[in-house]
């Protein structure tokens, strides 16, 4: 059987949402749960964001200062490799931006990592300006840990398994190291407006 | 329902192994335990499906369909004892 949840059924999609629909998406108005394990429960005493790898001195924000600094509220549309795409989604979070400002690196990647051993890679480019964030509201209300809480990356713009849930900080790196899924045969970029699924696509 | 156990992806294991795997027993790489396939802890809500030891949720099996071929990854099991 495909990796494809079926069951979910998108209402009918208007003129409008069509073109911000990628190709072989359709829309849901459910947030289907996704996961490859446990749902983890840090207790937020222990939490801790980190910028660490290439980089002189690792950074580590707790759970009260990263809440603590300017946030953004972001309207996105969000996009599954399993089919389910999620239009005008409402999230909190501070921006990477504001987390790697002063930042001075020579790394061109990086590993995001999750409690319960998750990883994903993307090129740093591609979590700078305004591009991604770590997301710990969702519709105003406290992200939800099945859906990834208390903090998640929000990366949009590619397919969602990019936007690891659970996450707790990442790697800068010089070289691009495959994460989870992109281990197993999915795309090591995943951009959804060009439909890449899986490697080579 | 998030979790599943070994028995959702006995029709899946069939086709990729020409058996019904759920009563064979596997061993746990990383604690050890002896547990038919049946008893994992399955997850197949994510781009693939995940299989995890009930006892210390480690990764037993990785399945992935690409483009209509399965792939199973089963270095979370040390053994697959058949009968
Ligand atoms: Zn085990």
């Amino acid at each position: 059987m495909p990796p494809i949840s079926h069951g979910f059924h998108g209402r009918r999609t208007d003129a409008g949402e069509r073109d911000r629909v990628p190709p072989g998406q359709y829309v849901t108005h459910d947030f289907p749960v996704l996961s490859a394990g446990p749902t983890p429960h840090t207790p937020l005493e222990s939490w801790t964001f980190q910028i660490r790898g290439e980089i002189d001195q690792p950074k580590s924000w707790t759970w009260e200062e990263l809440t603590a600094l300017p946030s953004d509220r972001v309207t996105v549309d969000i996009h599954c490799v399993t089919k389910w795409t999620k239009l005008d989604t409402v999230w909190r979070g501070v921006s990477l931006d504001t987390l790697l400002d002063g930042v001075d690196t020579s790394a061109e990647y990086v590993l995001a990592f999750s409690d319960g051993g998750y990883t994903t890679n993307l090129p740093l480019a591609d979590i700078r300006d305004g591009k991604a964030w770590v997301a710990y509201e969702f519709g105003e209300e406290p992200l939800e840990p099945e859906h990834g809480g208390p903090a998640r990356l929000l990366v949009p713009h590619l397919y969602f398994w990019k936007s690891a849930k659970w996450v707790r900080g990442i790697e800068l790196r010089a070289n691009d190291e495959p994460g989870f899924w992109e281990m197993y045969g999915y795309n090591n970029y995943g951009d959804p407006w060009k439909e890449q699924r899986y490697a080579g696509d | 329902m998030i979790e599943l156990d070994g028995n959702a992806i006995g029709g899946e294991l069939y086709d990729v192994f020409g058996m019904d795997m759920t009563g064979v027993m596997g061993v746990c790489t990383y604690c050890g335990a002896h547990a038919p396939v049946a008893e994992a802890v399955v997850y197949m809500r994510g781009p693939g499906t995940v299989a995890r030891c009930r006892a210390c949720h480690e990764l037993h099996m990785v399945l992935v369909t690409i483009r209509d071929v399965t792939c199973v990854d089963i270095s979370g099991l040390a053994a697959l004892e058949m009968q």
